[in-house]
């Protein structure tokens, strides 16, 4: 389902697409909801929505093997959801687009199988300090079991990686480099692209977490030659609990599959199972099929309205925001930079970001605070924690104002 | 002061800040700067509270037979909220402590305004609080049944 409004308009109307996000007409606290809490999770357009609703009012039934019509519906809008992905990241065969239920799923599988069964004692897995826990639990996992070196890419000071250790650290041991596309936390975006080329050099394979980077970036699978990339739907205005995991057809073939059970197999006998091909072999039992083909959607609406146009509206709130919020002295900005998405992170001098953020939500402005699942990152900068607000292309400068006159606010008090 | 006049003042004191949320941040904010900070030796892993998304360290001391607290927490809106519990049970008997129906949590509108994970370590500091005291008041039990055999 297409909106007529964003399809045809020639001129970005932010009006227009906030008409098509139902969630956000309302009221918090006795104020406007001003949602900036896009990182964790973005609203969904009326597209989604209704696509979940049309599924199970109108064609909910399992998909693959089923003979009636409406299997045939499901496991169709199910497939074409595969397709849309498949263009999305330019990927060169459909059958490497495995459905997961986030980009930690996706991140785990790859641990637990390319991992297990790839990794041994002394192998090197690299990540960076800028790491969501979810790309770096599965992998100290891992490590315990196998008995390989986790290595940590440091973070400056200013927020991005220190490619000179990098370098330094990348050798023949190197078997994994998986590294955070986009951080969550400060908004950074790595040169994921050099990254990829000095692993391959050394002939270890790359996983990027892309969690951050769907929603804002160009992402190309094959001009960054990545070995695997993860997503979640819901940072991109998709629906909760779906996620992507793509990889390298050669990579996806060698490795044992994650879960065992129905959808996955070829062939049962109690004395022997083989597998299915990919990408079912790693698709175990029914999946999330209203959310996958709900995902479509939110794919049809970024692409529709087009990256370019969602940076450059992002890019002109992400600057208001850090201009104005530079203005007020007790204020200090994490990783004030150029190479970033929509996202800011900072704190107010002698006040806990919870306590800011309480703050902030008595004015109906919905920001995230805490360490934002990167522990060590906060341990790099020797904080608690953050306020962050991270903006979204239905998101207004008259919102963003608001944002730097409750913080000057509540900085004055 | 008993534990119920003590509640009834509370509540008085929340009725001028009219249900104004910010305002009413801000005001517990204050109660917490005007807590006591803690001795830095007293903030150990030890006397954390459990259940608290913010550090929140207690202590209890027993003076008189009456339970006696001390707190201190990382965030001065989480300080706030210990300080109206140390105000409402510090320096009471074991027994009111434990048996206290803190009904000025519902009169002052605190769940709707600090949400639930907040409410949920609000929870873990009272319940923490009446361990103390159950704690004390069984020892207190033993001491004096072994004075009396």
């Amino acid at each position: 389902m297409e909106d007529p409004v964003i399809q045809y308009s020639t001129r970005f109307d932010v009006q227009a697409i906030r008409s098509i996000f139902p969630l956000l007409d309302q009221e918090v606290n006795g104020y406007p909801l001003a949602y900036f809490d896009n990182a964790a999770t973005t609203q969904k357009p009326v597209s989604v929505i209704e696509a979940l609703h049309d599924y199970y009012t109108g064609y909910n039934s399992n998909i693959h093997r089923g003979i009636h019509a409406l299997a045939e519906k499901a496991t169709e809008a199910y497939e074409q959801t595969r397709l849309a992905i498949q263009e999305f990241i330019n990927a060169p065969e459909k059958e490497e687009i495995i459905f997961t239920r986030g980009t930690t799923e996706g991140i785990n599988l790859i641990a637990s199988t390319y991992g297990k069964k790839f990794l041994k004692q002394h192998d090197e897995v690299i990540i960076t300090g800028m790491e969501h826990h979810s790309n770096i639990v599965p992998w100290q996992m891992i490590c315990d079991e196998t008995g390989a070196v986790l290595k940590i890419v440091p973070v400056s000071v200013t927020g991005e990686l220190e490619m000179d250790e990098l370098e330094n650290m990348i050798s023949d041991n190197t078997k994994i480099v998986s590294v955070v596309f986009v951080s969550n936390t400060l908004g950074t975006i790595n040169p994921v692209k050099e990254i990829i080329k000095k692993a391959h050099d050394a002939g270890a394979i790359v996983v990027l977490d892309a969690a951050q980077a769907m929603q804002h970036l160009d992402v190309d699978v094959r001009d960054l030659n990545c070995d695997f990339l993860a997503f979640s739907g819901h940072k991109m205005y998709g629906p909760t609990g779906v996620g992507v995991l793509y990889g390298k057809r050669k990579h996806l073939e060698a490795m044992p599959p994650y879960q065992g059970g129905g959808e996955m197999i070829s062939e049962v006998t109690f004395e022997k199972t083989t597998y299915n091909d990919i990408p079912y072999k790693f698709e175990a039992g029914t999946p999330n099929i209203a959310d996958v083909v709900a995902l479509k959607e939110a794919v049809y609406f970024i692409s529709n309205l087009g990256k370019q146009t969602i940076r450059t509206h992002e890019a002109t709130l992400l600057a208001m925001a850090t201009e104005g919020l530079k203005e007020i002295d007790t204020v200090k900005i994490y990783a004030d930079h150029h190479h970033k998405v929509s996202v800011i992170s900072f704190n107010i001098e002698n006040m806990h970001p919870f306590d800011a953020g309480m703050l902030l939500d008595a004015k109906g402005i919905a920001v995230r605070t805490g360490h934002h699942c990167t522990q060590p990152l906060m341990a790099r900068y020797g904080i608690e924690g953050t306020v962050r607000a991270s903006f979204a292309v239905y998101n207004t400068l008259e919102e963003v104002d608001r944002l730097i006159k409750a913080v000057s606010r509540i900085a004055t008090r | 002061m008993a534990i119920n006049e003590i509640q009834e003042e509370i509540i008085s004191e929340f009725e001028v800040l009219q249900d104004d949320r910010e305002s009413t941040i801000f005001y517990i904010m204050e109660l917490g700067e005007k807590l006591p900070s803690m001795d830095e030796k007293d903030k150990i892993d030890i006397n954390l509270i459990k259940g608290c998304q913010s550090k929140v360290w207690l202590i209890t001391k027993i003076y008189d037979n009456n339970v006696y607290f001390r707190a201190d927490s990382n965030t001065e809106i989480t300080k706030g909220l210990i300080s109206l519990l140390i105000r409402v049970f510090s320096g009471q008997d074991a027994d009111d402590i434990m048996n206290a129906n803190l009904f000025f949590i519902e009169k002052i509108g605190m769940h709707q305004m600090i949400g639930s994970q907040r409410s949920n370590g609000f929870a873990s500091m009272i319940k923490q609080m009446k361990l103390f005291a159950l704690t004390y008041r069984e020892l207190n039990k033993h001491k004096k049944f072994n004075a009396h055999s």
